[in-house]
C-alpha cells in the first residue's frame, strides 16, 4: 500500500480549488445562470402557472415596444446617461481635491477626515428617496429656508460673474450645476475620497523632495508629480463611479415596477439587457479615453 | 533626522516673508474650505437632529432656528410605531451581521486562492469574479428571484424531499446563501480589496509558516489572517452599512419580514391618516434619523481605526 504524497504546489492547487468552491457555486447557480437565463426571458413572455413558470418565445419584439411603445423608457434611459456623463467627471475632480487637502498636515485632521467619510456610511437609496432638504427647505421651517435661499443667492452670483468674465454659457451652467448640487456630489464621493488618499500616501517622499530640490513650485509638484502618479486611481474611480451610480437612479425603479407591478418579467428583462449594454458602452469608451493618459511609474 | 531638503524648506518658510505669506494665505484657504465642506456634510444631519426633537407648535413658529423650544420625544414615539421600530431594527440587525460574517469567510478565502493558491484557471475565474462587479444587478434581478422562489439545487431537493421545489422568499436564506457563496451585495469588490492586500504580504512570511509544518488552511488562518486585519476593518464595516443601508436586494427578497429601510420607504403611507404635509415630512425625517442613528454611533467608536485601516489596505489600481 504505497500512496505517492502531493507535492507542496499540487497541494496549494487543491486548498486554492477547495477554497473557490464556493465562488464557482455561487458564480453557476446565482450569477451565470441567471444571467443566461435573463437574456432567455427577454426573448419571451413569462406566464406564472402552477407551481412554477412557463416561457414561451416571441423573438425580439420585447427590445423593439421598449423604444416604439414604452412611454418611460426612452426618457428615463437618456436622463440616467446624462446625469451619469455630468456627474462623473465633477466626482472625480472633487474627491481629487478632497483627498489632496485631507493628505496635508493640519490641526483636526483626524475629525475632518472622520466627517468626510460619513457620507459612505449614510449614502443608501432609501435615504435619497426621501431626501428631507428639499421639501422641509422650502416650507416654513425657518431654519432651513434662510440656509437654502442664501444657496440660490450665490450660485446666482456666481453665474453672473463668470458669464460676465466671458465663460461660455455651457461651462457656466455646468460650474454652477455642480455648485447647486454640491451636497448630492460630496454624499457620493466618500470611497473615491478614500481610494485617492490611499493612492496619495503610497507615493514615495524621494520623489517630492528631489523636486523641492530642483525648485519646483507647490502647483508644479501637484501636476508634474502627484497627478501622474494618480492617473492609475483616476481610472479606478472613475469605473467605481460610474458602476456606483447605477444604484442610484431612476431606471432601476422603472426596471423593479416593470417586473414586480405590471408583471411584465420579459420587458423588464430587455430593459435591463439594454441598460446594460449601455453602461458596458460608456465603461468602454471611457476606460479607453483615459487608459491612453493613464501613467504607470513601473 | 530630517532630509536636508526639508530643513531648507523650514529655513525658507521661516525667513522669506514672501513664502511666509504664501503659506499663510493656503491656510487660511484650506481651512475655509475644509471646514465649508464639514458644513455641507453636516448641516444636514444636524437639522434632522433639530427636527427630531420639535413639537407639531414650533414647526410655524419662525423664531425657533435650532433649538426647539417645546422640546418633546413625540416625533420619534410615532415614527417608532409607524416604522415597528423595534422588530425591524432586530431583523435588520441580523440580516447585516449575518451576511457581513459569512461574506468576511467566503470571501476572505476565495481572494486568499486567487492570491497565493493559483490553479489552472484561476486568473479567468478571477475575470468573472470582476464581471460580476460590472453587470448591474437589475440585469440578473428577476432569474435571482425566480431561483429562490423556486429553489432547487440542481435538482436535488426534489430528488431527497420529493417536492418539487422550495421557496425560500421572506426567509433570511437568500442573503445567506449569496453570501456563503460570495455573490452577495458588492462582493466581488471585497474580493478585490482582500486579493490586493494579500498580495501584499511577504511571501517569507508565509512560506516559513510552511518550513516549520503548517498546513495550508493553518497557515492561512494564523499567519495571514492577523495580518490582514486593516482589510478586515474595512471590509467589515463596508459590507455591515451597505447592508444596513440596502433597500433593493431586501425589497426584492422579503416583503412580509420587515427591515428598517423597507419600513421607511412604507412609512409615507402608514402615515397616511396624518394630514399635515409638513408635520408628515418632518416624521419622515426621524424615521431617517432612526435608521442611521445606529450607524452614525457605531462609526463614532469606529472611525479612527477604520479610516487608519482604509488607507493602509491600498485599494490601489
Amino acid at each position: 500500500m504505497f500512496r505517492k504524497s502531493l507535492t507542496l504546489s499540487q497541494k496549494k492547487q487543491l486548498y486554492g480549488l477547495l477554497f473557490v468552491a464556493p465562488l464557482i457555486l455561487g458564480l453557476v447557480l446565482l450569477f451565470l445562470l441567471p444571467l443566461i437565463q435573463s437574456f432567455r426571458f427577454s426573448l419571451s413572455t413569462i406566464r406564472l402557472v402552477e407551481g412554477g413558470f412557463a416561457v414561451d418565445y416571441k423573438g425580439w419584439s420585447n427590445y423593439g415596444s421598449l423604444f416604439t411603445t414604452n412611454p418611460d423608457y426612452p426618457r428615463k434611459l437618456t436622463e440616467s446617461v446624462v446625469n451619469m456623463v455630468v456627474n462623473v467627471p465633477i466626482i472625480i475632480i472633487f474627491s481629487l481635491f478632497a483627498a489632496v487637502l485631507l493628505n496635508q498636515k493640519f490641526r483636526g485632521r483626524a475629525l475632518a477626515r472622520a466627517i468626510f467619510f460619513l457620507p459612505v456610511i449614510l449614502a443608501s437609496a432609501a435615504i435619497a428617496n426621501l431626501d428631507i432638504s428639499s421639501f422641509v427647505g422650502g416650507s416654513t421651517l425657518s431654519g432651513s429656508s434662510g440656509e437654502s435661499g442664501g444657496g440660490m443667492l450665490q450660485s446666482f452670483e456666481l453665474k453672473k460673474m463668470l458669464t460676465e468674465s466671458g465663460l461660455a454659457p455651457v461651462f457656466v451652467d455646468y460650474i454652477t450645476g455642480a455648485v447647486d448640487r454640491i451636497y448630492e456630489i460630496i454624499s457620493s464621493s466618500g470611497v473615491q475620497i478614500l481610494i485617492f488618499l490611499a493612492g496619495l500616501q503610497s507615493i514615495s517622499p524621494a520623489l517630492y523632495e528631489a523636486s523641492r530640490i530642483e525648485g519646483a513650485t507647490g502647483y508644479e509638484i501637484f501636476w508634474k508629480v502627484t497627478f501622474p502618479m494618480m492617473t492609475p486611481l483616476i481610472l479606478t474611480n472613475t469605473v467605481y463611479s460610474i458602476i456606483d451610480s447605477f444604484s442610484r437612479n431612476s431606471i432601476n425603479a422603472l426596471i423593479s415596477e416593470t417586473a414586480f407591478k405590471s408583471f411584465e418579467f420579459g420587458q423588464s428583462a430587455a430593459m435591463s439587457w439594454v441598460y446594460f449594454a449601455v453602461v458596458t458602452a460608456i465603461l468602454g469608451i471611457s476606460t479607453a479615453i483615459i487608459s491612453r493618459k493613464v501613467f504607470y511609474y513601473d | 533626522m530630517k532630509s536636508p531638503a526639508a530643513y531648507a524648506d523650514i529655513i525658507q518658510y521661516r525667513f522669506n516673508p514672501l513664502e511666509k505669506s504664501k503659506l499663510w494665505l493656503w491656510k487660511a484657504v484650506r481651512t475655509v474650505m475644509i471646514v465649508g465642506f464639514c458644513f455641507i456634510i453636516l448641516f444636514p444631519l444636524f437639522l434632522r437632529l433639530s427636527v427630531a426633537f420639535r413639537s407639531k407648535a414650533d414647526i410655524y413658529d419662525p423664531t425657533v432656528l435650532w433649538i426647539p423650544r417645546h422640546f418633546t420625544l413625540d416625533n420619534i414615539k410615532i415614527a417608532m410605531e409607524a416604522t415597528q421600530y423595534f422588530p425591524a431594527l432586530l431583523n435588520t440587525f441580523l440580516i447585516s451581521a449575518g451576511t457581513t460574517i459569512v461574506q468576511l469567510a467566503s470571501c476572505a478565502l476565495a481572494a486568499y486562492a486567487f492570491a497565493r493558491l493559483k490553479f489552472r484557471g484561476s486568473g479567468l475565474l478571477f475575470g468573472l469574479v470582476i464581471f460580476t462587479i460590472v453587470v448591474p444587478p437589475q440585469t440578473i434581478m428577476i432569474p435571482l428571484y425566480l431561483t429562490y422562489r423556486y429553489f432547487d439545487l440542481f435538482g436535488l431537493i426534489k430528488l431527497f424531499t420529493g417536492k418539487s421545489s422550495l421557496n425560500l422568499i421572506d426567509t433570511f436564506w437568500p442573503f445567506l446563501i449569496s453570501s456563503a457563496t460570495a455573490m452577495g451585495l458588492k462582493n466581488g469588490l471585497y474580493i478585490y480589496i482582500f486579493r490586493q492586500f494579500f498580495r501584499g504580504i511577504p511571501k517569507e512570511i508565509e512560506e516559513s509558516a510552511f518550513v516549520d509544518g503548517a498546513g495550508v488552511l493553518r497557515t492561512f488562518y494564523r499567519i495571514m489572517l492577523p495580518n490582514a486585519v486593516p482589510a478586515i476593518v474595512t471590509v467589515v464595516l463596508f459590507s455591515f452599512v451597505w447592508q444596513w443601508n440596502d433597500s433593493y436586494y431586501v425589497s426584492l427578497f422579503l416583503s412580509k419580514v420587515k427591515v428598517l429601510s423597507t419600513q421607511l420607504m412604507d412609512m409615507g403611507s402608514a402615515l397616511g391618516k396624518e394630514p399635515d404635509l409638513v408635520y408628515q415630512s418632518m416624521l419622515l425625517n426621524t424615521g431617517v434619523l432612526l435608521l442611521t442613528a445606529p450607524l452614525i454611533i457605531l462609526y463614532l467608536f469606529v472611525q479612527r481605526y477604520f479610516v487608519e485601516s482604509v488607507e493602509r489596505t491600498g485599494i490601489v489600481g
